[in-house]
């Protein structure tokens, strides 16, 4: 594919993602939508949360605006800013306003990292007002109706500063995600990488390993996206137990001794 | 480092000299001699562990001595290094007599390596070994360092060292082996019959025991080819290095104990044939089993977890059916597990069914289900039943939290208390466990302390409160950036008149709201020794108010402990405020409850509270000490160098793990050795008892901004 420029609220996706439903996420996402209700996707880095968003912004026909949080990020990177253009002060609508305007879906990534105060300004949209105050222009934008909102979320980071305060999660309705069941996960690993289903099999039986591990010594264990990206590797004849070092082992832990013990762990199932 | 001696002279008063000939007798003219004929390197290597090893004990040193010469050319310097740090070791658990066994019976130590070989130490590879064996399924094990690889069924033991084959790399994976091969052990059931019972059958039960420890080995072989196929390749490799093959007798042992469903039955029942038959194969990574301590390891778990599990399901049943409080009054609650649990691959999607309803078990109760699971084999449907209240006295249960007082008064001050290492620096290395520490509380005394203080100091906490006021969270308005939220409209101006003008036009046309986030973490260490008696009591504790009162203002994190201690048997930490306590009455009473006690051991403390202190989370992490001496110990070498090693090591690694410490001290002679421990700047010394409240808290501003 060629690299393009897209407007935000143009990105619409046209081929069907691939995705596996877990329970029946899909329903929920769609009554909510319909509903207008905010959708709040709870679960591990990895699991799937994006990949979903996706799937759903295609089966519902609207573009899909992904925010992803950083801990720098104002509430004027959302809503917008005026810039100065030719000796005048022009303004420029944010993502967040831009899919309110579009009637997109927007996505806020990683909520969390966000500062508190951004956060804040999605309450408004987040319940049954729909509306943006935009404070700057000194204006209200009611949302389009097919605006949707959703954030995401991953309560395993054990750390009271990022956690979701009570008046922001109590406005959504939440899917919990999480690692798919060992046969689903297989299917998922051999599909997304074209690797055979024994090999796809034992690299989830080696995540399931580092997922042991996850408290003592590792704060995550392995992800089912890095299970795709070792099962690629493996798929263009990468040795099996060098992928798992590169694309898994590595992306979990620079401690020394883990990832020898995870290396060790690899080897033993190779 | 010093320079060593060559002669054969210079040497012999060398060793009179470390060896305290004078006192001890030790003939050393013949080990003399034969250090001088060895090549510079070697007589350099040897007489620096002597000395390491006669700071801990002479005659253990002078052994050493004797016997390492004759190793030299075949053992390895890693290995002989590791053998005197296993003797020190064992030394210091169990005294003289057993230390002085390991020196003696080296040969057992590095056993079956006839050339200079390359073994694996344990204490280089425990830790990967751990996380090894956490990663592979069922019960958490640990691992430690024993007399050789056998389980208890709850802890893998390893011996020191591994290393039976030529390469070390090799002696690795045949550690790796070691260990799989005792998970095995755990995970498929070798220990789900009554062994002892099982072998006495037998006339000879040592007989019976060898044929039988084989006979699973072949049957776990064939579970890791199944699970672990990489690992058994290398197994496979192994054997094959090391000639090892299955004697004919014993080949169709192999072939049925492969079965996938092959179990301990299946073992035991083959077991009186091969008990007749020829002796069992050497297989490199067989662990021995020892009936008598895995039963007793056993019978004590299964007990325990019984209860444990069906408490915590009563407590389960509390919170599902606190609805619905008329059904909570019925019989006790019957829980079922899902068909899928009763495989026994799937442990990680074990479901609880109650009321037909199914539940993700916590992970507490997953960890038991697993536990008991691979003991019994299944969980009979009896443990399943939530306790009734009563049922069960809740001291079966609950952690002993032993008064601290009567632990100490008791024979065994062990329990319950956390064991820190200590630095030997003529050792160069740990003594492990070492330091027996435990937290006490502070006993609160109501007196109006704080009142008292706040009133005596009253021109000072005015000038405290306005000055870290004037420190706390700000935001700041950034004017002129090339990047914000608003348009800097007079930076706007300028620039569009600077444009007309036809000089250069600025970018820097916004500004930003910059909030300075404080995001401390401080952490009060203060000296509790009986040195502080009187005046200098006085003035911590005084500080400690005027400490807190600023801290209050500032918003900072802040916890205060108070460290002393007599011997390493006996070394306490008193708990003045914890970090997530607040600044209360208590909290108060309890500096005001401040009393010196004993000594001024300070690695542990330094130890422990850094452990507390990267528990919480922050940017900037301090630990501040307030002394007013040089480490110290009651009859003990630790007032001496010693004593200043250790707290420099441990300051060391809390500054390795990202801890910023500092000292203030009232201890005048303290400019000779601080330094050497906190490094130039990093501490402060008061020269007048009296003037520590002023200055406490104004050191600690300095410190943070």
């Amino acid at each position: 594919m060629e690299a393009h420029t897209l407007a935000p609220e143009e990105h619409f996706i046209r081929d069907e993602p691939y995705y596996e439903p877990i329970a029946q996420e899909i329903a929920i996402f769609e009554a909510a939508y319909q509903n207008k209700l905010p959708v709040l996707l709870k679960g591990p880095t990895g699991c799937g949360k994006t990949r979903f968003m996706e799937y759903m912004a295609w089966r519902l026909k609207r573009p899909l605006i992904t925010v992803s949080c950083h801990d720098d990020l104002t509430a004027s990177d959302l809503v917008g800013r005026f810039l100065v253009k030719g000796g005048e002060t022009v303004w420029v609508d944010g993502p967040l306003s831009r899919a309110v305007r579009a009637g997109g879906i927007c996505y806020l990534d990683e909520i969390v990292e966000a500062r508190k105060d951004t956060m804040v300004v999605i309450h408004p949209l987040a319940d049954d007002r729909r509306a943006l105050p935009m404070e700057k222009l000194g204006t209200l934008l009611e949302a389009n109706d097919d605006f949707c909102l959703a954030i995401s979320y991953n309560p395993g980071y054990q750390s009271v500063l990022k956690d979701l305060k009570q008046s922001t999660r109590q406005r959504f309705v939440a899917l919990e995600f999480n690692y798919p069941a060992a046969e689903l996960e297989r299917k998922i690993v051999a599909n997304e990488s074209g690797v055979a289903q024994d090999i796809a099999e034992k690299l989830v039986k080696f995540a399931q390993m580092t997922r042991n591990l996850k408290g003592s010594g590792l704060e995550e264990g392995a992800s089912t996206r890095l299970l795709v990206h070792a099962a690629k590797l493996m798929a263009s004849n990468i040795e099996p137990v060098v992928a798992c070092q590169s694309a898994i082992a590595q992306a979990l832990t620079d401690d020394e001794e883990m990832l020898a013990a995870v290396q060790e762990l690899s080897s033993s199932l190779f | 480092m010093t320079a060593h001696p060559e002669s054969a002279s210079a040497i012999t008063s060398h060793l009179e000299e470390l060896l305290e000939v004078e006192f001890t007798f030790l003939h050393v003219d013949e080990l003399a001699i034969s250090l001088a004929a060895l090549v510079p390197e070697d007589r350099a290597f040897l007489l620096g562990w002597t000395r390491r090893i006669a700071s801990t004990n002479i005659q253990i040193a002078y052994q050493f001595a004797l016997r390492a010469i004759k190793l030299l050319d075949r053992m390895d310097r890693r290995l002989i290094e590791a053998w005197a740090l296993h003797a020190m070791d064992t030394y210091d658990r169990s005294g003289l007599s057993s230390g002085m066994r390991i020196i003696k019976e080296v040969e057992n130590f590095a056993h079956q390596s006839h050339e200079r070989s390359a073994g694996v130490v344990f204490e280089d590879v425990g830790g990967i070994m751990l996380n090894f064996v956490h990663g592979l399924s069922g019960r958490r094990l640990r691992l430690e360092q024993g007399d050789a690889a056998y389980t208890d069924s709850e802890t893998l033991f390893l011996p020191a060292v591994i290393a039976r084959m030529q390469m070390a790399s090799d002696n690795f994976t045949l550690c790796k082996a070691m260990v799989a091969m005792m998970w095995a052990q755990t995970r498929y059931g070798s220990f789900r019959t009554d062994l002892p019972e099982q072998l006495n059958a037998y006339d000879d039960a040592g007989r019976a025991l060898t044929h039988f420890q084989a006979l699973e080995t072949l049957r776990l072989e064939a579970c890791i080819a199944r699970e672990l196929p990489g690992l058994y390749r290398e197994m496979q490799r192994l054997r094959a290095e090391l000639d090892e093959s299955l004697p004919a007798a014993w080949q169709h042992f192999a072939l049925e104990l492969g079965q996938p469903g092959a179990s301990i039955n299946d073992s035991l029942h083959l077991l009186a044939e091969a008990y007749a038959g020829p002796p069992p194969p050497d297989i490199c990574y067989q662990s021995e089993i020892r009936p008598e301590t895995v039963a007793q390891c056993m019978a004590a778990r299964i007990a325990k977890e019984k209860i444990l599990l069906r408490v915590k399901l009563a407590q389960l049943e509390q919170e599902l059916r606190k609805h619905r409080p008329d059904e909570a009054k019925a019989l006790p609650a019957q829980f079922e597990l899902t068909d899928k649990a009763e495989t026994e691959h799937s442990q990680a999607g074990l479901e609880l069914i109650l009321d037909g309803a199914p539940i993700a078990p916590p992970e507490g109760v997953r960890q038991l289900l697993t536990s008991i699971q691979l003991d019994l084999g299944e969980i009979p449907p009896e443990y399943l039943v939530a306790a009734g209240p009563g049922e069960y006295d809740p001291r079966l249960y609950e952690e002993k939290t032993a008064n601290t007082d009567d632990v100490w008064q008791g024979t065994y001050h062990e329990e319950g208390a956390t064991l820190y290492p200590e630095w030997d620096y003529g050792r160069q290395h740990y003594r492990k466990n070492w330091c027996v520490m435990r937290e006490k509380e502070v006993i609160p005394v109501h007196d109006g302390f704080r009142k008292n203080t706040l009133e005596k100091y009253s021109g000072l906490v005015k000038h405290l409160r306005k000055t870290f006021e004037a420190m706390r969270d700000e935001n700041r308005l950034l004017k002129r950036q090339a990047y914000g939220d608003n348009v800097d409209i007079d930076a706007l101006v300028e620039a569009l008149a600077d444009a007309r003008d036809g000089s250069e036009m600025s970018d820097r046309l916004f500004m930003r709201m910059h909030r300075t986030e404080r995001n401390i973490a401080v952490m009060f260490m203060v000296d509790m020794s009986g040195s502080t008696r009187g005046w200098i009591n006085d003035a911590e504790r005084e500080s400690l108010v005027l400490l807190a009162e600023a801290l209050e203002t500032l918003g900072d994190r802040y916890a205060i402990y108070g460290f002393s201690g007599t011997t390493r048997k006996r070394c306490e930490l008193f708990r003045i405020k914890r970090f997530d306590e607040p600044y209360n009455e208590e909290v108060q009473a309890r500096i005001s409850g401040i009393r010196p006690q004993e000594y001024t051991r300070m690695g542990f403390a330094i130890r422990h509270l850094t452990s507390v202190l990267n528990e919480v989370e922050a940017r900037t992490k301090l630990l501040i000490t307030l002394s007013d001496g040089k480490p110290d110990d009651y009859h003990d070498n630790y007032r001496t160098q010693y004593g200043i090693e250790d707290t420099r090591k441990a300051l060391q690694e809390a500054q390795r793990s990202g801890i910023h410490p500092f000292c203030i001290t009232l201890d005048e002679k303290a400019r000779d050795y601080l330094p050497h421990l906190y490094g130039a700047v990093n501490y402060t010394v008061i020269d007048e008892v009296h003037k520590l409240p002023f200055k406490v808290a104004d050191i600690y501003r300095r410190l943070t901004t």
